[in-house]
């Protein structure tokens, strides 16, 4: 608590104890007035001196004026028992508002607490704590185990782990050496490093993505326009419909030629003035956005406006990209198929005889052999473009290939049936199997689109430069609803934007933020992922999820939904029980007692409910 | 151009009528109050003189709501 909060507090309790002083003593008369206004001093002195001041500023719809005219008003009627309890619970109101705003703000600065304080320079062979804003590019740094790297660069000596939490969310421990690019942010665990420094603190990633979550709750969403319009309104009309509330029905009662009543009818419009202060409204909604934002920052997605946060919990339509995205963008082998032949052999004949070949394709196909290749086996290389390769290994004839090449030398082969690319391989014109290399679809990704149709998005739609029989492979394996396939960058913008146009609800595109930049700016929400270390990813999306891991789209779009329905809540909530208790305490059911619930009472379960937001369920 | 400001301000409803007041505020083109960081971010008019501006802005938030404070 704050020294103001403690001594607001010491106030509220003071006047507790002199109203329960005064119901235990019975007091009676004089005595229980003086005894009244005391407390009522006490507690409210500062609320009218600010509605003094405010009147004097011809600010009468202050909410310390409103205050003051309800709680004196009911003084003069005679009613001070309710004036004291509406300043009471007024001030205990904006003390759990201070209170719980001061503790979710340190909260979510605390989830956000990234930032490096110093970096540790060593001149003249003296290590010293230096400002990260100070150090150039270049300089060389010391990272100690257990510290937080404080800028980008690249890793001059030393070998470490590096616990990149903090970023991403999850703490798979990454493993850095001498030449590799570390990012600030990042804490190394064990080793000590030395970093030259490649950019300046303000551009490096810590800084980028603090900048980013810090001026996100600036953007505001429609919620928040909406309720900062509203309450712009709601104040002065309740105030005039309490004016007339006090003036109209005694007039026309009294033309009646019946009695009046002014004191009920002021009585009603002074509760009224109670209901008027737009507060709980107007604390819930931001507060809400603020703690979706953390909460999913926390965990790896930064989200850079209340207004992608609403925007993503309306989305209907989610477009891919695949490669990179629903697929990890590596080929590897997949398959291994042999026939009459064991598959270590098939696998051994099928890397010597790629060996020379620089497709990525034979590559992968080495990678997965993993063993040394020894040349010497190896003579008469023919490379058939289009078809494959043939080869002499170890005194056999071996042949690699396509479809074609197995066509083209007569060997008889059995067509496989798998996703992504397959080559035959055929020994002494003998067809021993196949081995098939693919782009991998991504562990979580069948689980993602499964659980997407349940967080609401109904049509899901694959975009690809891939070939046909891979992209259907691919969307059938993974339930996507639609594919396009065979496609250059700029049929995959003009494809999304005719999903925009025809589409309902809100489109988003998820890309990896390579090339498709102008998807991702085009799209509703555009959401890069695995983001870490790309800056034009970071730059033109909304939303950015900092790994690679496909189901953290699914956390992104849950903490959207939760948030905005929290919001929606709170708004139906609050101007609910306010708009029933203007129309009870018009037609005299209610009195100030409930009021003062649906000010205060409903502004603290309002900022209860926002802070529920902060919870983020893992997928 | 745009710059950043910490400000002081107590209640949510408050920090809105700051934003409106600063809105309106001569050399101002745009403002944004944002209650949970306790910033304020203003874009200047052109050929407008930051400080000068922001010395308005104070003082007009000062008569919507006499305990704000901005830090210039």
């Amino acid at each position: 608590m704050t020294k103001k909060e403690k001594k607001n507090l010491m106030r509220i309790i003071a006047a507790v104890i002199l109203v329960i002083l005064c119901t235990v003593l019975k007091l009676e008369g004089y005595l229980r007035f003086a005894v009244y206004m005391a407390a009522y001093l006490i507690v409210g002195y500062d609320i009218l001196k600010k509605a003094f001041k405010g009147i004097l500023k011809k600010q009468i719809f202050d909410e310390n004026f409103l205050m003051a005219t309800a709680t004196v008003g009911a003084v003069l009627l005679g009613e001070y028992t309710e004036a004291v309890a509406v300043m009471l619970f007024y001030q205990i109101g904006e003390l759990f508002q201070s209170y719980a705003i001061g503790k979710s703000r340190r909260n979510i600065s605390a989830l956000m607490d990234i930032r490096p304080d110093y970096a540790n320079v060593e001149t003249d062979g003296k290590m010293e704590q230096i400002d990260p804003d100070e150090v150039e590019i270049g300089t060389v740094i010391t990272v100690l185990p257990g510290e937080r790297i404080p800028i980008d660069g690249i890793v001059v000596s030393g070998t470490s782990t590096l616990d990149t939490s903090a970023l991403t969310g999850e703490s798979v421990p990454r493993g850095a050496k001498e030449g590799d690019e570390v990012l600030s942010g990042c804490i190394n665990m064990d080793g000590l490093l030395k970093i030259s420094t490649t950019k300046e603190f303000g551009e490096s990633t810590v800084a980028r993505i603090l900048d980013l979550v810090e001026n996100a709750s600036s953007k505001k969403s429609r919620s928040e326009q909406f309720i900062s319009r509203f309450a712009h309104y709601y104040t002065p009309a309740v105030c005039y419909s309490a004016l007339a509330l006090a003036v109209i029905p005694p007039v026309v009662i009294m033309l009646m030629g019946k009695d009046p009543e002014f004191s009920k009818w002021i009585y009603r419009a002074l509760t009224f003035l109670v209901i008027s202060c737009p507060c709980a409204l107007v604390i819930s909604i931001p507060l809400s956005f603020f703690a979706g934002i953390g909460g999913a920052s926390k965990n790896g997605i930064l989200i850079k406006g209340s207004n992608y946060l609403e925007a993503l919990s309306k989305v209907k339509t989610l477009v891919f990209d695949k490669t990179g995205t629903v697929t990890k963008g590596v080929f590897e082998v997949t398959e291994i198929v042999p026939v009459n032949i064991s598959k270590e052999d098939l696998l051994y004949l099928t890397a010597y005889c790629e060996n020379y070949s620089n497709h990525p394709i034979a590559r992968s196909i080495k990678t997965a052999y993993g063993q040394d290749i020894d040349e010497s086996l190896i003579s008469d290389i023919q490379e058939i473009s289009g078809h494959g390769v043939t080869a002499v290994i170890a005194g056999r004839k071996v042949a690699c290939g396509n479809e074609k090449l197995m066509k083209r030398l007569g060997i008889e082969f059995e067509k496989a049936d798998s996703i992504g690319t397959v080559v035959y391989v055929g020994v002494e014109d003998r067809y021993v199997g196949y081995i098939t290399v693919s782009d991998v679809i991504k562990e979580n990704a069948a689980r993602t689109f499964s659980l997407l149709k349940n967080a609401g998005v109904t049509n899901t739609v694959m975009l690809t430069g891939d070939s046909k029989t891979v992209a259907d492979k691919v969307a059938e394996k993974l339930k996507i609803d639609k594919v396009y396939s065979e496609l250059l960058p700029d049929q995959k913008v003009a494809i999304l934007e005719d999903i925009i146009k025809t589409g309902n609800g809100k489109v988003g595109f998820v890309g990896d933020g390579i090339n498709d930049a102008p998807a991702l700016t085009q799209a509703d929400v555009g959401i890069a992922m695995g983001a870490l270390g790309s800056d034009a990813a970071i730059e033109a999306a909304d939303i950015v999820l900092m790994d690679d891991d496909i189901i953290k789209l699914v956390t992104a779009i849950n903490i959207a939904r939760k948030c905005i329905r929290i919001v929606y809540e709170n708004i139906y909530f609050a101007i609910g029980i306010k708009l029933r208790c203007l129309v009870l305490g018009a037609i005299g059911k209610s009195n100030m007692w409930m009021a003062i619930f649906a000010d205060v009472g409903v502004m603290v379960i309002a900022v209860i409910n926002a802070i529920r937001t902060l919870v983020v369920k893992k997928v | 151009m745009k710059k950043n400001y910490k400000i002081e301000v107590d209640c949510a409803n408050c920090a809105n009528k700051m934003e409106e007041a600063a809105k309106k505020t001569e050399g101002v083109k745009d403002a944004v109050v944002n209650f949970m960081t306790l910033k304020m971010t203003v874009t200047f008019e052109e050929g407008y003189e930051p400080k000068e501006v922001m010395e308005r802005v104070r003082e007009n938030c000062k008569v919507v709501e006499d305990e704000c404070e901005i830090y210039l």
